[in-house]
């Protein structure tokens, strides 16, 4: 029978056009003469059997009109080639999987040729093995099961005597190793290192690199083959060594001092490549293997870094390649980048440094979009080096703020982010909100968060941090990052008076604006900031002492029109009707209405407030319908409690948002920031009353004789049980009305919490916290932030989610031993989005004072599969309940 | 280290896929979906580099094929511009002044040849002639071994 032939003619075009390099055309009609004699001499049947051709089949694939129409031919192919598989057809293997590979890029499963891989590897013949390993490289990945035998069969090729056979081996464990696997082979791979076949010994380096990538304890052994690999006048084995010492260096300390001696050879053979005339073979429109020389640049960085010496031995070297490289051409430009980035990395000389900003001068000027980019790019590691020179630069860095590029636009963003000082802060903000508000989505909540952080760390005055805060918040809408809208009001609470009735009366211009707009939907921030201050110092709004304070702004105009009551209200009603604002931000809209009542004097605007508030006795919401219900009880058989539990705020601290853990522009360390607990006390002083509270601050508190009424009004409050233990009391106040409530916003909210909720956010701002890692796997992260609290200690667990796609159905259990308590809070939410976090709040009573042991089991579905982690976390500080 | 190349047409089709990191065949034809659609939606005068994810995406077109290279964030982007470029020059010399049916119907030579210029992401060779040499000698090595047989079936040999 005759025996099949792969792809018997190589190429698209028929022989008499074959214009394809060919190395072995004298062979091409050899075969043409063996093939007609194959076509005379087999029976017919034999040609029967004969499966569709790789190139027939694409050309029917391609043919296919609709999409239907292409799928009928791939399953009916498919079909065909698995019945093949079943029948183990090794004759046709190699064609049938050649062809199932094309099915395989088209996006159809191909899961069930992975086998026939294996097998074609194990065969004998090369033309079997070479399309083996290619579908091996494609079907298989490291999760498969299939990975014994596949490491069996490098094992063998590996030992071949053919190059070929050995570089296709190496060639497929490069791009699949798993651990497992490179555990298994490494001793191979270290032997193949030693080769002396240049072409064997570079693809072993280069699989010693994946090898190492995967498993870094493996380091170890490759170390003595490693150094020798430079000492070798290939090309292709000198980058294959300095790619796997530069990840061997990245990876310990120690080898990274291990190879600080081989500094010299690096400067030679660089030298080398630049004074060497032209040689043809690494040439590149001019410059002498570019490839090469940039991994040496890079490698020279590594190991020049904090190091005096070895950045002395470079010096020179680096000084050649800036100034001698053609810079006309994309591989020029290249090598200065590698160059400057080194350069900036190193111990170098000043002089150096120089030429290096002043080629970033030039990049950034530079009509190629590509060296613009690698320009901002660049300066952006350079700026902690070199401010000063890099500020030079800042108009143009502006102006490519406006590129239509995103990539340029997403790098200037963050250039200009690191040039804000107290000197350019006026101008830069300018630009940020200018650019703020044109941007897209995925920039604005980057963009505003770093913009509230440079506001608050250079703000010349406190006018002037104020209102870019509400330009910010206006632009940013609803983009914005939660913590944004209780900082904001923090600063407002803790201002003199005379900037609160500033605030109110700015933010009153843009509710007022986004209510008649009715774009209010888009700027819940603002509205929530609005909100709050209006609510507290509404008074001053509408008074007449208003008119004293300027309102002009930046442009010289004054918008502000001093509103009657009546008309504040009429806006809150509007806004509060409406159906397409959120919870959260109605939550504020309504207690900031209530405090209205004892803001404003007029009668008819008494009324009105309170019809507003009794509509939401029947809400649908459970949370507002309680507060309406609560609320409009202060207007009828309460009212006499109405004015001192509605009274303005005190102020509260502001916690610097310095600690922030994704903040990337370097921060002064905060200052120690103070516990707003006091504050709270107050506030529990004016609902509780004439509970046992030691603050002094119960003027407003009603006479001891009302007791029972104040109790009854806590319970309407909250359904609180005063009976219960108060050695924790905003625990005790939080713990029953956080159940039944929707937290599934981290919106802040001071007012609401303060008065009504959990006061657990708050906390949460309250640093330093410890804060102990309990589980980091599958791209779940579990942190627990502790803080202590004697023998209480509050526990928030944030669970972030780094994963690709979201995890629903999160339930996070915990347990401890028998002598301690342990209370848990209903979660921020069950659907853990990519990028996203789910906070849950734990106290743990512990009067025993013995260490805190924690066991955690954590379920979720992430793409449909189960998963459940389970962990025992051990390492809270000793001291945690003293 | 790279940790992905792709290969398609200027209609979204792929035309070639180089993994050199795990992941589940989903979450690949996710990737190649979403990158496709990006980049395709680019205008010519932007920019060859695109931040995507936690990788830098380097891509090129070269008459209807896009080549595309995503990098580590350590890695030279220009750098990667001229690996896409020598791997071009590659197949031009390999198949003649190549095009996109070259690459279409020829996948696995594509595949063969971009094996012999990178290896587990990193580059492995710089000579431009040392590649091609070893992807002849491999053919031929091929060719040999099916006229062997072909003669030794028909009772040549």
């Amino acid at each position: 029978m005759a025996y099949p032939m792969y792809e018997v003619d190589w190429s698209v075009l028929p022989p008499d056009q074959n214009r394809r390099f060919n190395p072995a055309f004298n062979i091409a009609t050899i075969k043409q003469v063996v093939n007609e004699a194959i076509e005379r001499v087999a029976p017919v049947s034999v040609r029967m059997q004969t499966p569709t051709r790789l190139r027939d089949l694409i050309r029917q694939i391609r043919a296919a009109r609709t999409a239907a129409e292409e799928r009928s031919v791939v399953n009916k192919e498919c079909a065909y080639i698995r019945s093949t598989f079943r029948e183990e057809d090794s004759v046709w293997r190699c064609r049938n999987i050649a062809k199932l590979l094309y099915i395989h890029m088209l996006g159809y499963p191909a899961h069930f040729g992975q086998l026939e891989c294996l097998k074609l590897i194990a065969s004998p013949r090369f033309t079997d093995k070479r399309v083996g390993y290619l579908g091996a490289m494609l079907l298989l990945d490291e999760r498969q099961d299939v990975h014994l035998l596949i490491t069996n069969c490098l094992k063998n090729d590996l030992n071949s005597n053919t190059q070929f056979v050995v570089g296709l081996a190496l060639c497929t464990l490069g791009a699949i190793a798993s651990p497992e696997m490179a555990r298994d082979l490494a001793s191979e791979v270290e032997r193949l290192i030693k080769s002396p076949n240049a072409y064997i010994k570079k693809k072993a380096a280069l699989c010693a690199f994946r090898i190492i990538r995967r498993v870094p304890d493996l380091m170890e052994m490759f170390l003595p083959a490693t150094r020798s690999l430079l000492t070798e006048k290939n090309h292709g084995v000198l980058i294959t060594g300095v790619t796997l010492i530069t990840e061997m260096c990245e990876n310990s300390p120690d080898t990274l001092n291990h190879f600080k001696k081989i500094v010299p050879n690096l400067v030679r053979i660089l030298k080398n490549l630049i004074l060497a005339g032209y040689s043809p073979e690494h040439d590149v429109s001019g410059v002498s293997d570019p490839f090469l020389q940039v991994k040496i640049l890079r490698l020279l960085r590594i190991l020049g870094k904090n190091d005096a010496e070895a950045s002395e031995a470079m010096n020179d070297i680096l000084a050649q390649v800036a100034t001698n490289t053609e810079t006309s051409k994309n591989v020029g430009n290249t090598i200065l980048y590698e160059t400057v980035l080194s350069i900036m990395d190193i111990k170098s000389e000043s002089s150096l440094r120089v030429l290096a900003i002043n080629i970033l001068g030039r990049f950034l000027l530079n009509n190629d979009k590509n060296i613009r980019y690698v320009a901002l790019n660049t300066l952006l590691r350079t700026v902690h080096v070199d401010t000063s020179a890099v500020q030079r630069h800042r108009t143009t860095i502006l102006e490519c703020l406006k590129d239509p590029d995103v990539s340029i636009r997403r790098r200037a963003m963050e250039l200009s982010f690191a040039l804000i000082n107290s000197q350019n802060i006026r101008v830069m903000m300018k630009e940020l909100l200018l650019f703020l508000e044109r941007s897209d989505a995925e920039f604005k909540a980057h963009c505003s968060s770093a913009m509230v952080l440079a506001a608050e760390r250079y703000a010349p005055s406190s006018k002037w941090h104020l209102d870019t805060l509400f330009q910010v918040l206006l632009k940013a809408g609803n983009y914005l990052r939660d913590d944004t809208v209780s900082n904001t009001i923090q600063i407002i609470s803790s201002a003199p008076g005379e900037r609160q009735a500033y605030a109110s009366q700015r933010l009153w211009i843009s509710l007022e604006r986004s209510a008649v707009c009715g774009d209010s939907t888009e700027k819940q921030p603002i509205i929530q900031v609005a909100a709050w201050t209006i609510g507290e110092y509404g008074d001053m709004l509408v008074s007449e002492a208003s008119n004293a304070i300027s309102m002009v702004d930046d442009d010289g105009i004054d918008e502000f029109v001093r509103p009657s009551e009546e008309y504040v209200i009429d806006i809150y009603q509007k806004l509060l009707w409406s159906t397409q604002l959120s919870i959260t931000t109605k939550e504020f809209l309504l207690l900031s209405l209530a405090k209205l009542s004892t803001r404003f004097t007029t009668q008819p605007s008494q009324d009105k407030i309170r019809v507003i508030v009794d509509t939401f006795g029947s809400h649908i919401h459970i949370e507002l319908q309680q507060r309406g219900v609560e609320l409009s009880q202060l207007f009828r058989q309460y009212a006499n409690l109405r004015p001192a539990l509605l009274e303005r705020m005190p102020a509260m601290e502001v916690v610097s948002t310095g600690e922030r853990d994704d903040s990337d522009t370097e921060i002064e360390p905060a200052a120690p920031a103070h516990t707003t607990q006091p504050d709270q006390d107050a506030l529990l002083d004016l609902i509780i009353g004439s509970e046992p509270l030691s603050n002094g601050d119960v003027e407003h508190a009603p006479p001891a004789a009302n007791n029972n009424t104040t109790n009854d009004i806590l319970d309407l409050l909250s359904g609180l049980d005063l009976t219960a233990p108060a050695q924790a009391p905003m625990g005790v106040m939080g713990a029953p009305i956080t159940t039944p409530m929707s937290v599934a916003n981290n919106n802040v909210s001071p007012l609401l919490d303060g008065l009504f909720t959990s006061p657990a956010p708050i906390t949460q701002m309250q640093a330093p916290d410890t804060i102990v890692t309990a589980l980091d796997r599958n791209g779940l992260k579990v942190e627990l932030h502790v803080q202590r609290g004697g023998e209480t200690a509050t526990i928030t667990m944030k669970a972030h989610s780094t994963a690709d796609t979201a995890m629903s159905e999160f339930l996070f259990q915990a347990a401890v031993p028998r002598t301690f308590r342990l209370d848990m809070m209903s979660p921020s939410g069950s659907v853990l989005m990519p990028q996203g976090e789910i906070t849950q709040l734990l106290k743990v009573t512990n009067p025993s004072k013995t260490p805190l042991r924690l066991r955690i089991r954590i379920s979720y579905t992430i793409d449909g599969n189960p998963v459940l982690e389970q962990a025992e976390v051990n390492s809270f500080p000793t001291d945690l309940f003293n | 280290m790279m940790q992905f190349m792709l290969l398609f047409s200027r209609q979204g089709k792929l035309r070639l896929q180089k993994w050199y990191v795990a992941h589940p065949d989903k979450l690949k034809k996710k990737i190649t979906r979403e990158l496709i659609t990006t980049v395709l939606a680019r205008k010519p005068k932007m920019c060859s580099f695109l931040e995507w994810k936690d990788v830098k995406v380097v891509y090129k077109r070269y008459a209807s094929l896009y080549f595309c290279c995503a990098m580590e964030q350590e890695d030279n982007e220009l750098l990667t511009l001229e690996l896409i470029h020598r791997y071009v020059e590659l197949l031009d010399k390999y198949f003649g002044s190549v095009c996109e049916l070259d690459i279409i119907f020829n996948f696995e030579k594509a595949y063969f040849i971009l094996d012999e210029l990178v290896l587990g992401g990193e580059l492995q060779e710089t000579s431009k002639k040392n590649v091609l040499k070893a992807i002849a000698a491999q053919d031929l090595l091929q060719e040999d071994e099916t006229v062997d047989e072909a003669l030794r079936d028909v009772g040549l040999l």
